[in-house]
């Protein structure tokens, strides 16, 4: 093998022992254009090679469930016909080199996975992890992330409806960007990536090809150095108008009934379009690149297949149909070619100017690509986590309380809502920062149903224990969902790491798949996809664990939900659930102690889904008007967040045995509104469904007043909230 | 009463005018494609918000040359009822519909949010129904939504009442903390001289179910079908 293909294979990312296989395999050197698919296809960020091991060990099956993990997102029946299609995606890497182009074209792809299902897009939600506010690179990162966001979402006419904005100095080398969408479709016109029938045509949709987004997948897939600002050039740049008119073309194609098989370009591609097609269908395919559509002059057919230009579909449809869908791109002014054709056989052939440059039996790029089973270590310092340090609680517990809210956590994100268009579609009923999740009516359907969406981290957590705290994030979500009026149905997931050739990493990895595995089962919210994102490491620093979950819910009439946020004076606050609150792992500790330590409390998961049944039972019925869970910050944060929303004030008159009642946190807690004449009600309720419900209070007045102990003027708490991030 | 809805490639407000229109008022309304180059039989034009042609070059500045365009200039010149909302306001500044033009916002980015609007004329199709001084919540979507007319158009448009809606707070008070977006004078949304062509930048189409937050956009749309001497259904929410 000469100099040039061993470097070139080096530069995709492909390791000696890699290329050693791929040599055995085909029995002679490969082709540059070869090399290139090989680099594209074996990557961790398309092949999944250090998790596909326990990726597999997922609960993916359900009674709602129509398509699982494995096509480009997973379809859940929502009942009359219809169905929805969702999925989470990171831009981490991409993100952090050229934050604008990176969320963008995050949003982008994932947008593009939704509508390549059939499904039209009708909500985004982005959980977004940043450095400290203080590290210099921050501001920039966020800046540039919103406004990428801001600028995709709104273009494409998808409201931007939520989603997390987390600063911890873990992430000070690495952001995460993790998107998250949601579309409908009807239950019978789901649409598959399958390259089906000999001779059929294979069609190149969308924007042309350039020399953007070069490796981007393979750039994915290594850790960052100090050069991590040369790999720019390896950032798609997104174009949101036109991912608009792919969109409308697309749907229309599918609607003419012209398509067999449909799929994306993405991560790696054509190369990963055309084998993945090819692939599910077990055909082969015969390409010709050089009638690719491409903006760039001179580009070479290794350039072509690398590239991760934005805004392009493959699709296949029947013979002879071929004029029909290039008039629909005609109609649209968006470009489009037939490119190849489905042959027999799983061998995939890529001509370029009458040359075959690629010759390459498919399973090799997919089945065949390497699996790995990486060592795995507990670390060595992981019972020191769980040491409580020392502190000293103050006995001045209202000053302690207003430090506590002065973290960046306790600020309103509206003026970063409010960048996006979160009300276009008409579908809005619960907003961002209004409830503990968005809830989105479905038009489409004759009912009143509505879905409800939440996605949910929380890294201190599963740093100290990576089970429990997987376990928890999947519970809190399915709990938000509960205090809008949604019952979780099924969940997708972006499993952030550091590197998996750490075994510790590794053993982060396998005990998070682990825990939130029996969260699933647990709470019956199957996944139906996601993504992994490793080597979110910069010089040598990994971040700690972040699983986020995508949990989406049913609200079975949206004339009945609840938002966190307290509208009226006089309603008695009920506190739900009997668990103790801690100082382990508590934001407030945090604070204190600069330490992330102590015990994860794993939730009980009946008690945890009868006080999640018991929350929606009460929206049903009309009587519960505002339902919070407390969750990061403690019980009087919660309620502090409840009273800064709208500056009603709140009185508690029986909450405090000590200071970790105010402060401290528990999973499966939450707390609801009722009038004085529905108290009783709700307290038959929940004995019936045996949780605990103890009134604590009283909405109302001009101050947040804990009986005994100190009063805070509401004016207070709405300028802690509204302080600028 | 039948509304045309012009789509244009990147129109993102187009479905909810039709849901709106057709779903919750009950009217005649259908989409045209942006290269047809005739409107078919119709009542009323309503331009729709979104991003049409990316916004590229200015707001508006391309659809105006779209295919349909011609016919819905011809349509409003001969007396036709036109309303644009948000990107269609933008498109009709940009055709000459409307006087003046639209700068970026001046806090430099886009504003989602909920505003009210006090209504200037209230002896407008569009707004007879609310009367003068009425003060109307809905939400704004935009970046550019600045508002500019040079001072002595700014002048005749106040002069002949052809503003229609100023930003103002939830007791109807005009003040510059209200102000959005900077726009001349508060203005949100105004009409032509004729009283035939009306641009607004907030979008009443997403305030006309209670569901949403607000039913308080629904009123200018039943204006426009009493004025042409339509029947609208009840408000199903208010009971």
């Amino acid at each position: 093998m000469n100099q040039q293909l061993k470097d070139f294979a080096k530069a995709g990312g492909l390791n000696d022992e890699e290329v050693a296989k791929i040599l055995g395999f085909i029995g002679r050197d490969p082709t540059i254009a070869e090399m290139a698919a090989f680099s594209a296809m074996w990557n961790e960020h398309v092949s999944y090679k250090s998790s596909r091991k326990y990726l597999k060990t997922f609960p993916t099956r359900g009674p709602r469930v129509l398509v699982g993990p494995g096509e480009n997102a997973g379809v859940v029946d929502v009942g009359d016909g219809w169905a929805i299609s969702f999925k989470m995606e990171s831009h981490n890497h991409p993100s952090y080199i050229e934050p604008f182009q990176g969320a963008a074209t995050g949003v982008g792809g994932i947008l593009r996975d939704i509508f390549t299902m059939g499904a039209r897009p009708i909500a985004n939600m982005d959980s977004l992890r940043f450095g400290s506010l203080s590290h210099p690179r921050t501001r920039y990162l966020i800046d540039g992330v919103v406004a990428g966001i801001s600028y995709y979402g709104n273009c494409m006419g998808v409201p931007t409806i939520g989603g997390e904005l987390v600063f911890d100095p873990t992430y000070d080398g690495n952001c995460l960007v993790n998107v998250f969408t949601l579309g409908v479709v009807r239950a019978d016109g789901v649409f598959y990536g399958n390259a089906s029938g000999v001779g059929n045509p294979v069609i190149y949709m969308g924007a042309a090809t350039g020399r953007d987004g070069m490796g981007g997948a393979s750039m994915a897939s290594a850790a960052f150095d100090e050069k991590a600002a040369e790999k720019r050039p390896t950032v798609q740049v997104g174009d949101a108008f036109t991912e608009k008119v792919v969109l409308e073309c697309t749907l229309e194609l599918m609607k003419s009934g012209l398509v067999l098989g449909i799929q994306d370009m993405g991560a790696a591609g054509l190369t990963c379009s055309t084998f993945e097609m090819a692939d599910r269908a077990k055909m082969g395919m015969k390409v010709d690149l050089s009638k690719v559509p491409q903006r760039a002059a001179n580009m070479l057919p290794q350039e072509i297949l690398l590239s991760e230009s934005q805004e392009r579909m493959l699709l296949v449809c029947k013979r002879g149909n071929e004029e029909g869908v290039l008039d629909i791109c005609r109609k649209w002014d968006i470009p489009g070619a037939v490119i190849g054709e489905v042959t027999e056989g799983r061998q995939m052939e890529m001509y370029w100017s009458g040359e075959k440059v690629v010759d390459l039996p498919i399973n090799l790029l997919t089945d065949e690509a390497p699996l790995y089973d990486r060592p795995w270590a507990v670390p060595a310092d992981l019972e020191k986590r769980w040491e409580l340090p020392e502190f000293k609680i103050g006995t001045d517990l209202k000053s302690e309380f207003m430090v506590l809210i002065d973290d960046p956590s306790f600020r309103s994100k509206a003026p970063v809502f409010q960048k996006y268009d979160h009300m276009v579609q008409d579908r809005t009923v619960v907003r961002p920062g209004d409830g503990d999740a968005a809830v989105m009516r479905l038009l489409e359907a004759p009912s009143n149903r509505g879905v409800a969406m939440t996605s949910d981290g929380n890294s201190p957590a599963c740093w100290l224990h990576p089970y429990n705290g997987a376990f928890n994030i999947i519970a809190e979500a399915c709990l938000n969902l509960a205090c809008v009026g949604a019952r979780g149905i099924a969940l997708t997931d972006c499993l952030n790491f550091g590197n998996p050739e750490r075994p510790d990493v590794m053993w982060e990895f396998k005990e998070v798949v682990a825990g939130l595995s029996e969260a699933c089962i647990a709470f019956d919210t199957p996944v139906t996809g996601g993504n992994v994102s490793f080597y979110n490491e910069t010089a040598g620093n990994s971040i700690q664990p972040t699983p986020v979950v995508g949990v989406v819910g049913l609200v079975e009439d949206v004339a009945h939900t609840a938002g966190s946020l307290f509208l009226n004076a006089g309603e008695a606050i009920v506190l739900l659930g009997c668990e103790d609150f801690r100082f382990d792992g508590s934001l407030y500790l945090r604070r204190k102690t600069g330490k992330v330590a102590g015990q994860v409390v794993k939730a009980d998961a009946k008690r945890h889904a009868a006080l999640c049944e018991l929350i929606v039972a009460g929206i049903e019925k009309g009587i519960v008007r505002t339902a919070h869970d407390v969750s990061e910050g403690g019980l009087l944060w919660a309620v502090a967040e409840s009273v800064a929303g709208h500056g009603v004030g709140a009185t508690l008159d029986n909450v405090v045995h000590d200071a970790a009642d105010l402060f401290g946190e528990a999973p499966s807690m939450a707390f609801v509104t009722v009038k004085e004449a529905d108290l009783s009600c709700l307290t038959v309720m929940a004995e019936e469904a045996g949780v605990q419900a103890v009134r604590i209070g009283t909405t109302g007045g001009d101050t947040l007043s804990v009986k005994n102990l100190f009063e805070i003027p509401v004016k207070d708490i709405v300028a802690a909230s509204k302080k600028p991030l | 009463m039948r509304f045309a809805i012009p789509v244009f490639p990147g129109s993102n407000c187009d479905k909810d005018c039709l849901h709106v229109l057709g779903n919750v008022l009950q009217q005649d309304a259908f989409f045209v494609f942006h290269k047809e180059k005739k409107l078919p039989p119709t009542d009323a034009v309503v331009l729709p918000g979104g991003f049409s042609y990316g916004d590229y070059l200015r707001s508006g500045a391309i659809a105006r040359f779209s295919p349909i365009m011609d016919d819905v200039i011809r349509f409003a010149e001969a007396g036709g009822i036109v309303l644009g909302i948000c990107n269609g306001f933008q498109i009709m500044l940009e055709a000459g519909l409307l006087p003046g033009a639209m700068r970026l916002n001046t806090c430099g980015h886009f504003v989602c949010k909920d505003v009210w609007l006090r209504v200037e004329n209230g002896e407008t199709m569009l707004t007879c129904n609310a009367g003068k001084g009425a003060v109307l919540g809905m939400p704004i979507a935009h970046a550019e939504g600045n508002y500019y007319a040079p001072p002595e158009m700014l002048k005749e448009i106040e002069d002949n009442g052809q503003v229609l809606f100023r930003y103002c707070d939830i007791d109807g008070n005009v003040t510059p903390e209200v102000n959005p977006n900077g726009t001349a004078n508060n203005i949100a949304g105004i009409m032509n001289r004729e009283g035939n062509c009306f641009g607004m930048m907030p979008h009443p189409e997403r305030a006309s179910e209670c569901i949403l937050g607000s039913d308080q956009g629904r009123v200018l749309f039943e204006s426009l079908i009493k004025s042409f001497g339509g029947r609208t259904p009840k408000c199903g929410c208010r009971g």
